[in-house]
């Protein structure tokens, strides 16, 4: 480790710089939209590559316009409501499923394991999945979006895992004080896998928050998209959609690139400022993943 | 009967017995099995009747028909299969899906392993930290805001683009995504930089878990810093190079639809379109849903086999004690 030689010392510098250009790499593109979405548009067009600090007047216009958006405050509302009710699916399934197939008494517990591992491996594909949602007449609700995806079978036995690492004992010694399953779990197991449970809840709403596909084709009603479809109606201009004769159209292409550019940091901005308070959860999930694959 | 009346009565026995004990389990644990209801509930609704309604890749599928009302395809059912075999996108398909995602594993799979093996030497525990979460940042913005970025800056006025032209690599005055030369390196790079922070945690987790007894041997032995590199620390995180190899190519001829819906155009689905974006324009933007179906069906039936052969590989590979 303490290699002194003149060679390992060329080689950290070297290394240092290396790093540090890849980060910068990494967040530069991020900078870029900051300080676009503050600079002056004709002066900006004008000035093509690189910037380095905020062009002309500073201007807050493009965030005006995102805030007068209809539909960007729609999408706010629909993701929100679509993470409330997601993530409670979600959370209560995975939590029961995983529970009973841990359990190691039940007898049908292998039967159900096989028969929700084989949906990690075989699944009907992209049409004949559409096609189930739409014979259920779930189209253009939100159930449409929260029911296909409320349990990731990942995370299922993920959680499932977890639960049997739990000590037999201590579930015994409340089944012998007559404690019924639901207690079992809610006040024995719980309480003993808040971490993993902490790492899928992350997980699910990431899921969520970035999920737009589904929305794209299950949806038809623009006030019900969720905010990542309004972005990408926005932001992929060049595929004209209806949606864009909804929204009121900048007045000039430059306006609206500052539109652009203000949108995505106001959608990113807030996971931009939580994700390193929760990378730690985030990194135990890789390996939780890892170890189970 | 008659016959089997000796030989079948152990296994008798031992049949009624389950479906005895089986009947005291449910009735012990009903409440458990009530807590599984809506799982099963989920899985045979949302997992199960999409993989019945597959049968519609061998069907004409008529939607106010239903699946069953839906005739049979003409060539006993594989009148898609071979429609889509002989069609002019079955090559392109495979030869696009498989140039983007070799490349892809090519310049993605080996980054985020020089990235740990250099994070590796920052002795410096807080700057390593920064730097670790600065190149993790991607990984936590949005596929469609991530599209929108590169979408911007490979446009005509758009950032790279300009640069470039200044270069005099590319022409200034068209979008980069314009050009189907330039879709595989765009879609690549911008991969790059999504994930070649995130996917470099397995591998400094393997690397802080080398024994460091292996170091001080090495050294007492006279290697460099270098030396130790190639002897010492590659072996050691060898295992996990190769499992994770394997299951990159188990998913090969799985390229995803989002990411390229987000980034191409109709104009470079000569180099642009895979399997995944032809059956959602076939059957979703098209209504042609037994073709469809019947395509995606061909790729997913690769996709498993070779998932589950490189699960397999794996399997054997930590079998062997290596890990």
């Amino acid at each position: 480790m303490k290699d002194k030689s003149t060679g390992y010392r060329i080689f950290t510098v070297f290394n240092y710089i290396i790093l540090t250009a890849i980060a910068v790499a990494c967040l530069y593109p991020f900078y870029f939209v900051i300080i676009a979405s503050i600079s002056n548009p004709e002066a900006l067009m004008r000035h093509g590559g690189l910037l380095l600090k905020p062009l002309g007047r500073l201007t807050l216009d493009g965030y005006r316009m995102v805030f007068k958006n209809k539909l960007v405050l729609f999408g706010f509302g629909n993701t929100f409501l679509i993470l409330g009710i997601g993530l409670i699916l979600n959370l209560v399934l995975t939590i029961l499923g995983a529970y009973v197939l841990s359990r190691r008494e039940l007898m049908l517990r292998k039967p159900f394991t096989i028969l929700v591992i084989i949906t990690m491996y075989f699944s009907g594909g992209m049409i004949p999945g559409y096609l189930n949602v739409k014979s259920l007449g779930l189209l253009d609700s939100v159930w449409a979006i929260v029911l296909p995806g409320a349990v990731s079978t990942s995370n299922l036995i993920i959680m499932r895992s977890a639960f049997l690492s739990v000590p037999e004992t201590l579930s015994e010694a409340a089944r012998l004080d007559g404690a019924s399953h639901m207690q079992i779990l809610g006040k024995v197991m719980l309480p003993l896998v808040k971490a993993t449970l902490a790492v899928m809840i992350l997980y699910y709403a990431v899921g969520h928050w970035n999920a737009w596909f589904n929305a794209s084709i299950y949806l038809r009603t623009p006030s019900k998209y969720p905010l990542q479809l309004v972005l990408r109606n926005i932001l992929m201009e060049n595929q004209k959609s209806d949606m864009m004769q909804d929204i009121e159209m900048a007045r000039s292409p430059q306006v609206h690139q500052l539109l652009k550019y203000s949108l995505i940091v106001i959608s990113s901005l807030p996971i931009m400022c939580v994700y390193p308070f929760l990378q730690k959860f985030f990194e135990k999930g890789v390996m939780i993943g890892a170890i189970k694959g | 009967m008659t016959k089997s009346k000796t030989k079948g009565t152990a296994p008798d026995t031992a049949r009624v017995s389950y479906w005895v004990r089986l009947k005291k389990d449910l009735k012990k644990n009903k409440s458990a099995y009530l807590m599984f209801l809506p799982v099963l509930l989920f899985h045979l609704i949302f997992c199960y009747k999409p993989m019945y309604g597959v049968i519609i890749a061998f069907k004409e599928f008529v939607p106010f028909k239903g699946i069953l009302g839906s005739p049979w395809a003409d060539h006993f059912g594989m009148k898609h299969f071979i429609d889509f075999f002989n069609s002019v996108y079955f090559r392109r398909l495979i030869r696009n899906t498989l140039t983007i995602s070799i490349t892809n594993l090519l310049v993605t799979f080996p980054a985020p392993i020089i990235l740990a093996l250099l994070l590796n030497e920052v002795g410096h525990r807080k700057y390593k930290g920064a730097l670790q979460t600065f190149t993790y940042l991607p990984h936590f913005i949005s596929m469609v805001v991530i599209c929108g970025m590169v979408r911007m800056f490979v446009d005509h006025d758009g950032f790279i683009t300009q640069m470039f032209s200044q270069m005099g690599l590319v022409n200034g005055k068209l979008s980069m995504l314009s050009n189907k030369n330039y879709f595989v390196p765009i879609y690549v790079i911008s991969g790059l930089w999504q994930t070649i922070g995130w996917n470099a945690i397995i591998y400094l987790s393997a690397l802080s878990s080398v024994d460091q007894e292996l170091y001080e041997a090495a050294r007492i032995d006279g290697a460099n810093r270098w030396q130790q590199t190639i002897h010492v620390t590659l072996p050691s995180i060898m295992m996990t190079i190769i499992m994770m190899l394997i299951l990159r190519i188990g998913s090969i001829m799985g390229v995803g639809h989002e990411k390229i819906i987000l980034l191409y155009n109709p104009g470079i689905y000569e180099t642009a379109d895979v399997i995944s974006t032809y059956v959602y324009r076939k059957g979703l933007l098209e209504a042609n849903w037994s073709y469809a179906a019947a395509v995606g069906l061909f790729n997913s039936v690769i996709n498993m086999f070779l998932v589950v052969t490189a699960n397999k590989i794996t399997k054997k590979v930590t079998d062997m004690g290596l890990w």
